[in-house]
């Protein structure tokens, strides 16, 4: 229950959240509700807060609501209830420090990417002009567009779009990135660089919230997570705290089975089982290379260590029911 | 560091321990010590997040990138050719049926001297053709971006709601204005061309010089332009209530053609001056001697009164409206 922000950065070694609104949420949204035209209910009372300086998943099957809990904290769509900050400040006011993703790349496909950035810039009232060239220049290069940079967007791939869009995320100085499934259409190279750039960003001290519904993604890049079900909020917390039920474990995979136990028992390690060519045990908080050096003096033949993180896809499915079949 | 957080978010971070019960919002006893520890730890007072500051030309850079996409996009630029090419026709259909004699009226006021067929020009195309290409600007403003997905971005930028609108809505007067300019330029080179230059006899007989005649076309282009203007307000409402620009285009221009209908049945005379197109070809008052400002003002005021109410309500729709595309 202590500080959650230190706990978020560690993995990036994130530098402390910068000196206004410090100790803040980046996000903190309270009773949020969105009742759509025609009674559907698409967020209710959704009550998040997503800490400084963290990488917070937002998960959630198709139709969950967190496009349009999204589009609430832009400002794009007004909420039936409750209240809502960013950065500290309500409403609308922060979005010049926010980036964002959401539903996808849209751009005017006439114009080349650099015109396409430069005119969602021209929109920002506190971005300078005399920067701009610069900063649309930068943030092509920090998604590999700067080859495509002249191209018009109409001939773009989906993965250009993709990239450009996250490129319009990252014009100006940011302390908090919203992305809406960022990683949609794009390669495994893609996919890999979209999660690089997070940590990136991340490093930097700027607060990402990255909505997707690829567990695996989360559970790579983000430090929290909160999952929706049907416009409800089912969990948040950090990735270990959600996945906190598993314990992390290590294997270990030898021909000598008894051996390795027997090491492993001499730690003090929890629930150790033995099965053909491999043994398994709760890692606690035991360094797993130490773990090794250990087996290797015991004359244990070694084939592989693994350590093996509870995956969060038991949480997900657990809270959100069957599969991802689309509810309401 | 994290005292916000723990007191407003129980659920995050490392409360939800395994076999620990989920706290409620709210109910985080160890806020209070950590938030004094806290302030201990550090010195210097959290200075209050504030507003980030708005740049000084800003609005007039959205509104020159904004003049930049309509005065680049193909689509528009063909519409300025065409309506450009149209005075050029009638002026040498006029010089070729006047060349073979027998002319009368109009056909004789506008061969006969070079400046006439502005006039004739603008009250020709004034009734359809400029309507037509200011109304695709105006209605394709928001609902073309609504439609493309760009407005959520121009939005989340932040643009600002009312900020954007009244840029849309300067870019389609802007435009309005540059449709009546076209018309005015190509009429004006083409009479220079094929007609006798000289004092100009208006329609009451009298005759002024070529530069006063000039200032009075000057005034018809900023009278028609405004009538433009208004329409483009009127684009512009319809264009908020939809994401496709087609429907806002095509309903703005219909608007128009019912409104030209019944002008033209007598019956109706009491609701005229009510319907906008009434007002467009009260440019003609620059052709009386003097010139009949009361006519102009009428119209103006009648302009005003349009522009006043279409922005209202494409404020209104717009201020308040779900960006959901
Ligand atoms: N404009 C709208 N009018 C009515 N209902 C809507 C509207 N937009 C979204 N909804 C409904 O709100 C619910 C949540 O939609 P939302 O787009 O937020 O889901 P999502 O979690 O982003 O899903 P996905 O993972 O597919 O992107 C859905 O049931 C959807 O049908
Ligand atoms: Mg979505």
């Amino acid at each position: 229950m202590t500080t959650v922000t230190q706990e978020a950065g560690a993995p990036f070694g994130a530098a402390p959240p910068p000196a206004d609104g410090a100790g803040e949420s980046a996000i903190v949204t309270e009773g949020l509700t969105k009742r759509f035209r025609g009674g559907q209910v698409a967020v209710n009372a959704l009550d998040l807060a997503v800490p400084r300086g963290s990488v917070f998943g937002f998960l959630g099957p198709n139709g969950s609501g967190k496009t349009t809990t999204i589009r609430m904290l832009l400002g794009l769509v007004t909420p039936t209830a409750g209240t809502h900050s960013v950065l500290g400040l309500p409403a609308t006011q922060a979005l010049p420090r926010v980036g964002a993703l959401v539903e996808g790349p849209a751009f005017y496909p006439y114009l080349s990417g650099t015109a396409n950035l430069l005119r969602f810039d021209a929109a920002d009232p506190t971005a300078p002009r005399t920067t701009a060239r610069r900063r649309v220049a930068e943030a092509l290069e920090r998604v590999g567009l700067s080859a495509a940079a002249g191209k018009r967007y109409r001939n773009y791939s989906l993965g250009m779009r993709q990239r450009l869009a996250i490129a319009a995320a990252l014009l100006g100085p940011r302390e908090l990135l919203i992305l809406d499934e960022p990683t949609n259409g794009l390669d495994p190279q893609g996919t890999r660089e979209v999660r690089a750039l997070v940590k990136e960003i991340a490093a930097d001290g700027t607060t990402v919230f990255v909505s997707s519904h690829l567990l695996a993604e989360v559970e790579q890049m983000c430090t929290h997570a909160a999952i929706m079900r049907t416009g409800t909020l089912v969990a948040q917390g950090t990735i270990a705290s959600l996945s906190g039920g598993l314990a992390t474990r290590v294997r270990i995979e030898t021909p000598d089975t008894a051996d390795a136990a027997r090491v492993l028992g001499t730690f003090g390690l929890a629930d150790v089982r033995s099965e053909a060519g491999q043994v398994t045990a709760e890692l606690g908080g035991h360094a797993p290379e130490r773990i090794n050096a250990a087996l290797v003096e015991e004359g244990v033949a070694v084939r592989g260590l693994a350590v093996l993180r509870p995956s969060l896809e038991d949480v997900f499915v657990g809270l959100t029911g069957e599969g991802f079949d689309v509810d309401g | 560091m994290s005292t916000v957080d723990t007191s407003t978010s129980p659920g995050a971070g490392s409360g939800v321990r395994a076999g620990e019960a989920r706290r409620t919002p709210g109910l985080v006893p160890v806020a209070e010590t950590l938030e004094t520890t806290e302030r201990h730890a550090r010195p210097e007072t959290p200075t209050p997040p504030v507003p980030s500051a708005r740049e000084r030309w800003a609005f007039w850079r959205l509104l020159g990138s904004e003049l930049g996409l309509t005065f680049r996009r193909p689509r528009n630029l063909a519409m300025l050719a065409v309506i450009a090419c149209v005075p050029v026709i009638i002026g040498v259909t006029l010089r070729i049926v006047g060349g073979q004699g027998g002319m009368g009226g109009i056909i004789a006021d506008v061969a006969g001297n070079s400046l006439m067929l502005t006039f004739f020009a603008l009250s020709f195309l004034v009734l359809l053709m400029m309507p037509v290409a200011v109304t695709v600007v105006a209605g394709d403003s928001v609902a073309g971006e609504a439609g493309a997905g760009t407005l959520r971005y121009l939005l989340a930028a932040p643009a600002g709601r009312t900020r954007l609108l009244l840029v849309k809505y300067l870019n389609a007067a802007i435009y309005a204005y540059a449709v009546t300019a076209v018309v005015a330029l190509s009429a004006l080179l083409t009479g220079l061309v094929l007609f006798p230059a000289g004092p100009v006899t208006l329609l009451s007989g009298t005759t002024i010089t070529m530069a006063e005649g000039l200032l009075r076309i000057l005034i018809a282009v900023g009278y028609v332009g405004a009538g433009m203007a208004a329409l483009a307000a009127i684009g512009l409402a319809l264009s908020t209530f939809t994401e496709v620009s087609i429907g806002a285009i095509a309903g703005t221009i219909v608007l128009v053609i019912v409104c030209q209908v019944l002008r033209a049945i007598p019956e109706l005379d009491s609701i005229t001056p009510y319907l906008l197109p009434t007002w467009f070809t009260n440019f003609d008052a620059v052709l009386r001697a003097p010139v009949d400002f009361g006519a102009l003002r009428e119209g103006l005021v009648a302009f005003g009164a349009y522009i006043a109410l279409f922005g209202s309500i494409a404020w209104a729709r717009f201020s308040g409206k779900d960006i959901t595309s």
